[in-house]
């Protein structure tokens, strides 16, 4: 109850938005929690033929069936290792069904405020990754990309990394 | 006065007579004599009036009153009906419905006056009867007055009360409450009685009790009742606060109150203890005023409008008693059924997976007592969102009569199974593919009138519309019997489209031609006309019923005509569907389109242009290697023979090699949602019994 309190609090006063930090390898990534429906642990995969690689097939979350993607995959990255840490995250964007994305950990929630949140660092444009972040977070003495989470799950593949 | 809550109702009851005038009117055309069918329009058209009155539309109370009278002059044997009398009605029908279609959008009628074909329908009417239609104006308007308001009115003196309710009346007495009887009389010109008794009901129960009502409370709010109807009521307020609230309530003309004695209800007093007064009533229920409705027109034939009144509205419980339900619920509560089904599947596997530990008897039988009460519970529910194909059907009569009077060709419809059930989602889509079929038979199919007396074929061109039935599908059939596809020309075309090469062309048959006719932009007609022919059309109706999980193929006699048949499935929820195992996986396989399951051996398999095939029976059928396709590890590439699951496409068969047959299983089918883009293969899927998801292969994408 605290927590939920906590969080009218902060989006009445507008002090900032609270992030999921998620670790993908050795980065952390935030995602706004607004997006977010669930968090469940890894499960069973049925694997969908002919689908877009980053897909890594469907869930059977109570009844619901939903799509789940690897991150990894979508971001270029070397194949998920499942491990005790892996979690499903689901997403829900407004008007559209349930989503699921696969991430190494879920390390904690955090708030960052307006001062605290840098524009994603467009003058680097060979950074093929640009397209699906919002910003960067600060956050102690680590860094948070901040997903923009609707280019993630709508947005193309990047072909371009390997 | 507020309407809008009766809005519903009058939209649905217009939908009806509506319905009605232009069924009628078909029949009128055909048979200009039939009294029957006069009567019938008349009576619609005055219940259109009526009620558009009482809901203050007045443009389509005008229109509705004008046809009204020259019916009543068709009626009364003053005129007959003519060709163009049928045309400006329909024309009226028409502006009607669009009148409708104005209501159902924004309550409100709009603000075409369709002056023209008010004019044009009086000029009819005064020209067959010479005299002004202004004069007719009060006969159908004017209320009867004085007509069923009998001496003193006070009707429930009458009531009888039997014993056991007798016990009642003394507790009253006891509790010092005050026992009436009231009779209330409804105004002439009231449309929706049940609803205004109701409001008389719900004016005096806030005051006290209803204890009795005659006729009684059901038959009240079936409309089973005249102008009036009476009650014993107990209540502790005064005589004249409950006169008062009950000429409250609008339309009641006339509400007479009075302390009520008890009339005990001996059995063999019932009959007659009161003389004459009440002696319709008791005999005649059912149809308590058209004997003396009757009786006044005699005198008065101005008020010939009163005794089909009433009749309509005696005659109206015929129809079934309905609830109307939101779809969404109706969804809820499917989606609620599906759950139940998938728990009780876990059940089933929980069973048949720890046989040694758990399986006594007792729980098999609930288990097998749980699988009844699901499997009628679902199709209870799937009843629920059956509905007749006759809702979109019953339309094309009348269009079929337009087109033939457009297109200056002689045609005629003929309807079968109409009241064969389809899932009310597909009722709503199937209407605008039909239309296009049927106007494609009328326009392209059937040849012009001479050229058939040419042909030596019978002048009026048939086109038949089928519906049927066929195990899990239903089946519509547009045919007709016209010139039948040009096989010749669809080649020359398609060649010269560019959708197919000559070497192509030569190769095809006559049945694959026919195919072409589903590609889009693929039109043969050599002129465009405002019917059909713009290019545009079979594969739109193609794709609208493969959306709805159906199929269509066209078979086509040179000279004798063509026939397009749509497949729908019954129901979209949930389905029949054979279990495979293909590597490690599993899917489902839709029973409806499984026509045998065959054991072949390896060394059967026959290439045919490096395509495995084999030879069944006599057919040849391609095989499809399902591991391939889905890029599934084999298991074991060494077996001496394949299991093959022969599936059906229209009629092209397929072989599908699968690993292993798991069983045949209920299952509901889940979308896997628009995010994953794997091709057409997979149709959706399901959840099994232990929580698993299977995919649910799409037949017709394989084939």
């Amino acid at each position: 109850m605290e927590e939920i309190s906590d969080v009218q609090n902060l989006e009445i006063a507008g002090e900032g938005k609270q992030y999921i930090v998620v670790r993908l390898g050795t980065e952390q990534y935030g995602i706004d929690i607004k997006y977010v429906d669930n968090i469940v642990r890894n499960q069973r995969i049925t694997r969908v033929p002919k689908a877009q690689h980053y897909f890594k097939g469907v869930i059977n979350l109570r009844g619901e069936i939903i799509p789940v993607m690897s991150l990894r995959l979508k971001f270029g990255l070397e194949p998920d290792e499942y491990t005790n840490a892996t979690r499903i995250i689901i997403i829900k964007l407004e008007q559209q069904s349930a989503i699921g994305i696969i991430v190494d950990e879920v390390k904690e929630v955090v708030t960052l405020t307006g001062g605290s949140i840098d524009k994603a660092n467009t003058s680097d444009p060979s950074d093929p990754l640009i397209q699906y972040l919002s910003g960067v977070g600060k956050h102690g003495n680590g860094l948070i990309s901040l997903l923009n989470i609707s280019a993630v799950i709508v947005g193309r593949e990047n072909k371009d990394v390997v | 006065m507020d309407v809008s809550q009766y809005l519903e109702i009058f939209i649905d009851e217009t939908k009806e007579h509506l319905q009605t005038l232009s069924d009628q009117l078909m029949i009128l055309e055909q048979e200009p004599e039939n009294m029957d069918t006069i009567n019938e329009i008349f009576r619609a058209a005055h219940s259109l009036k009526g009620m558009a009155g009482t809901m203050g539309y007045k443009r389509m109370q005008r229109l509705t009153h004008d046809m009204e009278n020259v019916f009543q002059e068709v009626r009364s044997g003053n005129m007959t009906v003519k060709s163009e009398l049928v045309d400006v009605l329909f024309r009226g029908l028409d502006a009607l419905e669009s009148y409708l279609a104005n209501i159902l959008e924004t309550a409100d009628e709009g603000t075409e006056d369709n002056e023209e074909i008010i004019n044009t329908l009086n000029g009819i009417a005064d020209a067959a009867t010479g005299k002004s239609s202004s004069e007719e104006k009060p006969a159908g308007s004017a209320p009867a007055p004085g007509s069923s308001t009998p001496d003193g009115g006070a009707k429930y003196s009458s009531i009888h009360i039997t014993d056991f309710e007798k016990n009642t009346f003394e507790k009253a007495k006891a509790q010092n409450q005050n026992i009436f009887g009231v009779t209330v009389y409804l105004q002439e010109s009231c449309i929706l009685k049940a609803a205004r008794a109701f409001l008389v009901f719900k004016a005096l129960e806030e005051l006290g009790e209803v204890i009795k009502a005659v006729p009684d409370v059901q038959d009240i709010e079936d409309e089973k009742f005249d102008m009036d109807f009476s009650l014993v009521y107990f209540t502790k307020e005064s005589l004249e606060k409950v006169k008062a609230a009950v000429e409250n309530v609008s339309e009641v003309k006339e509400a007479i109150v009075g302390p009520f004695e008890v009339v005990l209800d001996a059995p063999e007093a019932k009959t007659e203890p009161e003389p004459a007064k009440e002696e319709p009533k008791e005999a005649e229920k059912p149809k308590p005023a058209a004997q003396p409705a009757a009786a006044r027109t005699a005198e008065k034939p101005a008020a010939g409008a009163q005794p089909a009144a009433a009749k309509k509205a005696t005659s109206k419980p015929a129809v079934g008693r309905t609830v109307r339900v939101d779809i969404e619920k109706l969804d809820v509560l499917m989606n609620l059924v599906s759950e139940l089904i998938i728990a009780k599947n876990g059940l089933v596997s929980i069973n048949s997976t720890e046989e040694d530990t758990k399986s006594d008897a007792a729980f098999n039988e609930q288990i097998e007592y749980l699988e009844s009460v699901t499997t009628s519970l679902h199709e209870s529910v799937m009843k629920v969102r059956m509905v007749p194909i006759e809702n979109v059907v019953n339309r094309f009569p009348r269009m079929i009569r337009d087109l033939s009077k457009k297109l200056n060709k002689k045609m005629e419809l003929h309807m079968t199974g109409e009241e064969t059930e389809l899932d009310r989602t597909v009722i709503d889509e199937i209407g605008d593919p039909l239309q296009h079929l049927l106007r494609n038979s009328a326009d392209h199919g059937l040849e012009d009138n001479d050229e058939r007396i040419a042909l030596g074929k019978e002048e009026v061109g048939n086109i038949y519309l089928d519906a049927y039935q066929d195990g899990n599908n239903v089946n519509i059939e547009v045919r007709d019997d016209g010139a039948g596809i040009n096989v010749d020309k669809v080649r020359n075309k398609a060649i010269e489209k560019g959708t197919i090469t000559a070497e192509q062309a030569e190769n095809m048959t006559d049945k694959e031609l026919i195919d072409l006719l589903f590609k889009p932009s693929f039109s043969t007609a050599e002129k465009i006309t405002d019917v059909s022919g713009r290019g545009v059309g079979l594969d739109v109706v193609k794709t609208k019923i493969e959306g709805l999980g159906g199929n269509i193929e066209c078979k086509s006699v040179m000279g004798e005509g063509s026939s397009f048949i749509i497949r729908l499935p019954l129901t979209l929820a949930i389905i029949q569907a054979l279990m495979v195992e293909l590597g490690s996986e599993k899917y489902a396989i839709p029973l409806a389109s499984i026509e045998t399951i065959e054991d072949v051996l390896v060394t059967d398999i026959k290439y045919v242009q490096t395509k495995e095939v084999i030879n069944l029976r006599g057919t040849v059928i391609p095989l499809i290697r399902l591991d391939q396709i889905l890029d599934i590890e084999a298991n074991n590439n060494d077996v001496e023979s394949l299991t093959v699951v022969i599936v059906k496409k229209s009629n092209k068969l397929a072989g599908l090699v699968v690993d292993n047959l798991i069983g045949q299983q209920e299952i509901v089918i889940k979308s896997i949602g628009s995010y994953i883009n794997c091709g057409k293969m997979i149709g959706g899927a399901t959840i099994l019994g232990d929580g698993e998801i299977a995919l649910i292969l799409e037949v017709n994408a394989l084939v």
